[in-house]
C-alpha cells in the first residue's frame, strides 16, 4: 500500500529480514559487500558470531562465503579477488582486494540515524549530551554530502514544564529509587497521587514518557512528563515487581483490551479533529464532511468530556447509557448558569 | 534470487573499483563473468545492472576513454568515492549510535536505518557491547513512528527536491482541495509529522499535517526543481505556525473544590488575593470561614472559541463568570449537546 523509496527498502530488507526469506540479488550483494570489510575490520571472526550479526543461519553464510571466494574476473588474466577461509569456524579475509571497506552511507541511512539522535539530542534532562553531539559530528563527516538533506527532517520533544521533573526521573532510574508523582489525569480530570518504581524512560513521537510500576494500580502505567504536576525522589529503593512487563513500544503505546466499551460517535467538518487525536477503530465518511468514528475505550469519562466539548459539532450514537449520561452532564452544567 | 546474478553483480562491482581508467562495456563483457555473448542482450543486462548498482548507492562514473575521444564512454567506480571514511567511535558513542538506529524500529526509516548500522558495523564498530552504555542509554527508549503514508514519498520529495502534489483537507473544511507544494522540510511536532514548504497556488509558505492528506502524494517535477530558500529553517516555519496566538484574555472562572485540574494548572491568580496562587488551599492555610466548595480562578487565554471548547468539556465543574462572551459560547455548545 504504502509508497516506498526503493534503493533504502532494499537496504533495510536486507538487514532486517526475517531468516528464511529469500533476499533479491540487490539485497544480497549489499550483504557481502558489508560482509568482507566485517570480517577485514575485526581480523578474524567466529562463524557463529558473524552470521548472528547478519541474521543469517551459519549455512547461509557458508554460502555467502563460498560465493565470495568464487568470484573470479577474466581480464586480462584471470584471477580470483578474494580469498578467504573458514576452518575451523573462524573466519579469515587474506585478500579483499577492493571491496575491503565498506560502501558510504547513503542518505536515507545517513538521514535516518542523524535524525534519530538530532531528536535524542532534544530529549530534556540528558547529562551525557557529549557522546551524543561527538557522534553527530563524525557521522556527518563520515557521510559527506549525504548527510546535508537530513537537515531537513526534525523532530522536536515537548519539554515538560521545567526540566526539574526529567532530571528528578533520570536521578530516581539511575539510583533505582521510588519517586511520588502528584499525576494529572485529563480524562477524568483528576490530579492523583501515586508511587512509582520508575522502569524506563519513553520518548515516543516527541512526547515522553515515565514508565513505571505503579504501586496504586499495581500495575505497569506510562505517565506523560507534560501531566506531572509534582514529583518527589523518595528515600526508598525502587522494588519493581517480576511480572512487570515493559510495554512493547513497537506495538504502539495504547492497545485495546478485551473489556473496552465500544463507543460510536459523529463529528462534522468542525469535529474531524477527534479522529487524527484519538486513537479510532474506524472513521468513516458521511454527508456534509461529518466523519462517523468508532474507537473503544476503557474508560468513558474522558468521552463524556470531548462530548461537552464538540457541543453540537459532535454527537454520541452509541452505547445508549452514554448518550443518557452526556445529556445528564449538559444539563447540570447548563443549569449552574441558569442559576447564576 | 539468482546466485549467478548476485556472482555477475559483485564482479562487476570489484571490477570497476579495481580499474583507475574508464573501462569500455566490451571490456567489462570480457572481464566480468556472466554477460551473454549477443550484443543487444548485452546491452539491456549490462544497462539494468548499472541501474543496480546505482540504486545501491554505488557511485558509478562514466568518463571519456581517452582525453581526445570524447565519443565513447567508459565506467569506473573511484574507491574514495565509493569507501565509507574511516571511523572510530568511543564506547559511549558506539552505545549512543545503537540507540538511536532503533528509533525507528518499526517506521518509515527502519530499513535505512539498518542498512546504516550494517556498513557501520562492516567498519569495525560494535554497537552492541555490553557495559558499554553509559547514562544516555541507561534506561531511555526513544520511537518515532510514521503511521502516515505520505510520509514515505514526501521525505523522498523533500530529499530529491521535488515538488508534490496532494489532495489536503484543511481542518474543518468538508471537501479535501488539490495542494501542489514545493516541499522544504517535514517536521514532527508534538507527536505529529507536518510538511513546509512553498504552495505553488498560493504562492507562499504553507504548513500541512500529512495525516490530513488524502489519498497519494505524486511528483509534479523532476528531481532538484526545488529551491529551497537559503536559511529557510522548517522548524520555525512549523514551530511559528502551530503556535498558540498570544493570550491575550483572562477569565474569571468558579471551579469546584477538588476539580478543574487542567485549568487550574494555568490559573494566574485569584482576583481579590493576588498573591494567592492558583491552587486549592493548603491544608495548613488558616481558613476560618465555612468551607466554600467553589473556589474562584483567574485563567488566561488566546482564543474565546478554543477556550470556550476547553471549559465546556469540565461541565457542571467549572462556570464561567466572566467575560460575558466566553459564558455565552460555553452555553451555546453545552445548549447544542442538548439539541
Amino acid at each position: 500500500m504504502r509508497p516506498r523509496d526503493r534503493a533504502p527498502a532494499t537496504a533495510g530488507a536486507a538487514a532486517g529480514r526475517a531468516r528464511g526469506q529469500a533476499a533479491t540479488s540487490a539485497e544480497r550483494l549489499q550483504r557481502l559487500l558489508a560482509l568482507v570489510p566485517y570480517v577485514v575490520s575485526r581480523k578474524a571472526v567466529g562463524l557463529a558470531d558473524t552470521a548472528a550479526a547478519f541474521g543469517l543461519s551459519e549455512r547461509e553464510l557458508v554460502d555467502d562465503l563460498n560465493l565470495l571466494w568464487c568470484v573470479e574476473l577474466r581480464d586480462p588474466d584471470p584471477y580470483c579477488p578474494i580469498d578467504l577461509s573458514y576452518e575451523g569456524g573462524e573466519i579469515v579475509v587474506s585478500q579483499a582486494e577492493s571491496i575491503g571497506r565498506p560502501l558510504r552511507l547513503a542518505v536515507d541511512e545517513a538521514s535516518a540515524l542523524l535524525v534519530a539522535l538530532r531528536m535524542l539530542a532534544d530529549v530534556p534532562g540528558l547529562e551525557d549530551r557529549s557522546a551524543l553531539s561527538r557522534l553527530i559530528a563524525k557521522l556527518e563527516t563520515a557521510a559527506g554530502a549525504a548527510a546535508a538533506p537530513s537537515a531537513q527532517v526534525a523532530v522536536q520533544v515537548d519539554k515538560p514544564t521545567g526540566d526539574a521533573a526529567i532530571a528528578r526521573i533520570r536521578e530516581a532510574l539511575t539510583r533505582k529509587q521510588r519517586v511520588h508523582l502528584s499525576y494529572y489525569v485529563p480524562g477524568r480530570d483528576e490530579a492523583t497521587e501515586r508511587d512509582v518504581d520508575p522502569m524506563r524512560l519513553l520518548v515516543v513521537d516527541g512526547r515522553a514518557y515515565l514508565e513505571g510500576w505503579c504501586r496504586r494500580a499495581e500495575g505497569v502505567r506510562l505517565f506523560r512528563l507534560d501531566r506531572i504536576l509534582g514529583i518527589d525522589v523518595l528515600d526508598v529503593p525502587a522494588s519493581v515487581p517480576e511480572e512487570a512487563q515493559p510495554v512493547d513500544v513497537d506495538q504502539g503505546l495504547f492497545r485495546p483490551s478485551a473489556d473496552d466499551v465500544h463507543v460510536t460517535l459523529e463529528v462534522s467538518a468542525a469535529g474531524r479533529w477527534v479522529a487524527e487525536y484519538y486513537p479510532c477503530e474506524s472513521a468513516a465518511e458521511l454527508p456534509d464532511g461529518w466523519l462517523r468514528i468508532r474507537l473503544r475505550t476503557p474508560d468513558t469519562r474522558w468521552v463524556r468530556r470531548l462530548a461537552l466539548r464538540l457541543g453540537e459539532d459532535g454527537r454520541i450514537i452509541a452505547p445508549e447509557e452514554l448518550r443518557a449520561h452526556i445529556r445528564d452532564d449538559a444539563a447540570a452544567a447548563l443549569s449552574a448558569y441558569a442559576n447564576g | 534470487m539468482s546466485r549467478r546474478k548476485t556472482e555477475r553483480l559483485l564482479s562487476l562491482v570489484v571490477c570497476l573499483l579495481s580499474t583507475r581508467r574508464y573501462l569500455t562495456a566490451e571490456q567489462i563483457r570480457q572481464a566480468v563473468a556472466g554477460y551473454p555473448e549477443q550484443p543487444e542482450a548485452f546491452k539491456r543486462m549490462f544497462e539494468r545492472d548499472k541501474e543496480e548498482l546505482r540504486e545501491l548507492g554505488i557511485p558509478l562514473e562514466t568518463g571519456p576513454l581517452s582525453p581526445t575521444d570524447g565519443e565513447d564512454v567508459g565506467y569506473r567506480v573511484e574507491r574514495q568515492a565509493y569507501e565509507l571514511p574511516e571511523l572510530r567511535l568511543e564506547p559511549d558513542e558506539a552505545a549512543v549510535l545503537g540507540l538511536a538506529a532503533r528509533v525507528w524500529r518499526s517506521a518509515e526509516l527502519a530499513g535505512a536505518a539498518a542498512g546504516a548500522l550494517l556498513k557501520l558495523r562492516a567498519a569495525g564498530i560494535d554497537t552492541d557491547e555490553p557495559g558499554a552504555g553509559t547514562d544516555v542509554r541507561q534506561g531511555i527508549e526513544p520511537r518515532l513512528a510514521t503511521t502516515e503514508p505520505a510520509f514515505g514519498p514526501l521525505w523522498q520529495a523533500v530529499r530529491d527536491r521535488r515538488p508534490v502534489t496532494f489532495a489536503y483537507r484543511a481542518a474543518g473544511r468538508s471537501e479535501p482541495q488539490t495542494r501542489e507544494l514545493e516541499p522544504w522540510g517535514v517536521v514532527n511536532r508534538h507527536g505529529r509529522w507536518y510538511v513546509a514548504g512553498r504552495d505553488r497556488g498560493r504562492d507562499a509558505v504553507r504548513v500541512f499535517r500529512l495525516s490530513r492528506i488524502e489519498g497519494d502524494v505524486r511528483f509534479s517535477g523532476r528531481p532538484g526543481s526545488v529551491t529551497v530558500p537559503p536559511g529557510a529553517d522548517v522548524r520555525e516555519v512549523v514551530r511559528t505556525w502551530d503556535s498558540a496566538p498570544a493570550q491575550e484574555h483572562t477569565a474569571v472562572l468558579r471551579i469546584r473544590a477538588g476539580a478543574g485540574y487542567g485549568l487550574r494548572r494555568y490559573a494566574t491568580a485569584a482576583p481579590g488575593r493576588p498573591d494567592a496562587p492558583g491552587q486549592p488551599d493548603a491544608p495548613g492555610d488558616v481558613d476560618p470561614s465555612p468551607i466554600d466548595p467553589w473556589d474562584t480562578l483567574t485563567v488566561p487565554y488566546s482564543d474565546t472559541g478554543r477556550f470556550a471548547d476547553h471549559v465546556a468539556s469540565f461541565g457542571a465543574d467549572v462556570v464561567v463568570a466572566d467575560p460575558p462572551d466566553l459564558r455565552d459560547a460555553v452555553i451555546r455548545r453545552l445548549k447544542g449537546v442538548l439539541a
